[in-house]
């Protein structure tokens, strides 16, 4: 079958910063192999005496291989699902079953991609960084986070070349229009056969009014993650006409310029 | 080898394990073999397409979770066209579920499901009737009275009410989808409920209200499937927290002919199967030949309570 459980031990478990943790596991088959950029996982969190989270959790890759069994997320602690997976110690077995979804395009013929992540949006761009590096892909990165203590570009880099924009909130410069201004730059001097983001709806949605023609990675709350329970619908304009997809089977990668400003309730 | 066949009416099944409505689509064909099914049953389909609720359309609770995705659908023609042929090759019998606003609009539904294909109908009557002023059909025993009325004398296909928990007395229910001609009975559809972020004062999901379904509603509905077994002679099919055969073997103690599996597949995509396996293990465990054996099998002592009475009274 193609989409199963497997119990997987933990390798490693640390803090990268503050809030957030890398996690590496050991599976019991060959995933690596079966999982692409983008794709992601349903975690089940372990339930302890404070948190019992009843559904799974998705989340996507953050490191796939070397190794045919290796396997890792980088995650922020942030929510119930999260603080019980944290407590996870190397040793352990975590539940989870995938991988999921459809991945980012990618091919090994471009010349240069330009990734724009926000905060931990960074995790699920960042086994595109090792597939354009082994290919000779220049890879651009516009890396935006709350403060230099949350950038994790060497997380996110793991020493492939690349030339990095960092913009914080801590000094003004991921406000939009400071953004907008350096996007703007960026494109005049480099051509990209690719653009992805992750990790923010700001800054999709100003690269959607950019006309920037390229991938987004998108998050919406799941339960089965296999286009079965309808939940995790977003809407989306394809060809002049409104369409409602489900984020974990049709995405959760989409083009930019599909994607439609979501609406917010309550 | 136990024989796990069970029959509903007419339809034979080769083993009692079938997905809920709504939990279940061709996507899982990549989770497990489907054929290794009971039968199939599909999400509602309504006869006007539906776009359906507002996001967040679930949220996880105690043991469970709520939802409220609004029943989107495509519509009947869409149904025939596009989704029934998946299943063409797959050897369990495929269930249709209709949703309706009207009790007319409900038997139109039928006529339209009774093609090649398609071995039974589930009647969602637990979803808002717009002549009760949005009540559910299956809250009003003469709701659900009218409703499966309509659908029996528009097809000759099997039909199955399925009843909502959210009642006083069950089994009233259940005998007014009898007298009507229901062929079984599916016991039961979610729990209304609520839930409250406090941090930010806003209900859970986008519809405010929504369904409670997981193991913490699965005690209420094998007590619910032990009235409806009791109530009525035809098939009572259980669905509510099932996650393994153990479960599943409880509700067939209960009085259930057959069970549904429903969110434990949104936790592991091959519950179905895992819970098939459990209940040939259970079987070969307790030596029981034939899993029918099991319905309605619960082991009560009729006179516990008055050698309970006697035994207080003699060391009063």
């Amino acid at each position: 079958m193609k989409v199963e459980s497997h119990s997987c031990e933990v390798l490693q478990h640390d803090w990268v910063n503050a809030r957030y943790k890398y996690l590496r596991l050991r599976c019991p088959a060959p995933l690596a192999r079966a999982t692409v950029a983008g794709q992601f996982f349903q975690l089940a969190c372990p339930h302890g005496e404070t948190e019992q989270p009843f559904l799974r959790r998705p989340m996507s890759v953050y490191g796939i291989g070397p190794q045919d069994e290796r396997i890792e997320f980088l995650y922020h602690v942030k929510g119930v699902g999260t603080r019980a997976l944290e407590r996870l110690r190397p040793g352990g077995t975590l539940e989870m079953f995938g991988p999921l979804g459809r991945g980012f395009r990618f091919s090994p013929q471009w010349q240069r991609i330009l990734l724009v992540a926000r905060g931990v949006g960074l995790a699920t761009m960042a086994p595109l960084v090792p597939l354009a590096a082994r290919a000779g892909v220049g890879i651009t990165a516009l890396l935006s986070a709350r403060a230099p203590s949350d950038l994790m570009q060497e997380e996110f880099l793991r020493g492939a070349p690349a030339q990095v924009h960092a913009v914080y909130d801590s000094d003004g410069s991921s406000a939009v229009d400071r953004v907008e201004a350096l996007l703007r730059d960026v494109l005049l001097r480099q051509r990209f056969d690719m653009v992805y983001t992750c990790g923010s709806n700001r800054l999709l949605f100003l690269m959607q009014k950019m006309q920037m023609r390229g991938e987004a990675a998108l998050e919406q709350q799941m339960a089965c993650a296999m286009g079965v329970c309808l939940s995790c619908v977003r809407l989306f304009n394809e060809g002049g006409e409104k369409v409602f997809r489900r984020v974990c089977c049709e995405g959760p990668v989409f083009p930019i310029a599909t994607v439609s400003g979501e609406v917010q309730f309550g | 080898m136990a024989d796990l066949r069970v029959n509903i009416g007419t339809l034979i099944l080769k083993n009692p394990v079938m997905p809920a409505s709504g939990c279940f689509a061709y996507e899982y064909e990549q989770a497990l073999d489907l054929s290794r099914l009971g039968a199939l049953v599909t999400k509602s389909v309504t006869p006007k397409s539906r776009i359906g609720n507002p996001v967040p359309r679930v949220c996880e609770t105690p043991a469970g979770m709520l939802n409220s995705i609004g029943l989107p659908s495509h519509g009947q023609r869409y149904f025939l066209e596009e989704i029934a042929p998946h299943y063409s090759a797959v050897s369990a019998p495929l269930v249709a579920s209709v949703s309706a606003d009207t009790a007319e609009e409900f038997g139109m539904a039928c006529e339209v499901f009774s093609a090649p294909g398609i071995a039974a109908i589930e009647a969602n009557i637990s979803c808002p009737n717009l002549e009760a002023d949005g009540r559910a059909f299956a809250m009003s025993a003469t709701d659900t009275h009218a409703a499966l009325h309509a659908m029996k004398k528009r097809t000759r296909l099997p039909i199955w009410a399925k009843l909502t928990p959210n009642v006083t007395d069950i089994a009233e229910i259940a005998r007014a989808a009898e007298d009507a001609g229901a062929d079984a009975l599916v016991v039961a559809n979610t729990f209304l409920a609520m839930a409250i972020d406090p941090e930010t004062r806003k209900p859970r999901l986008g519809n405010v209200m929504g369904g409670l379904s997981g193991p913490a509603v699965r005690p209420l509905i094998v007590r619910m499937v032990f009235q409806c077994h009791r109530a009525v002679k035809i098939p009572v099919i259980g669905c509510g927290g099932i996650v393994t055969a153990e479960d599943a073997v409880e509700h067939l103690l209960a009085g259930a002919t057959a069970v549904q599996v429903g969110t434990a597949s949104f936790l592991d995509p091959a519950a179905m199967v895992r819970i098939i396996e459990g209940l040939e293990a259970y079987c070969g465990r307790h030596g029981v030949a034939r899993i029918a054996e099991l319905i309605g099998a619960v082991s009560i002592d009729p006179g516990i309570t008055d050698r309970w009475l006697r035994l207080a009274q003699q060391s009063g």
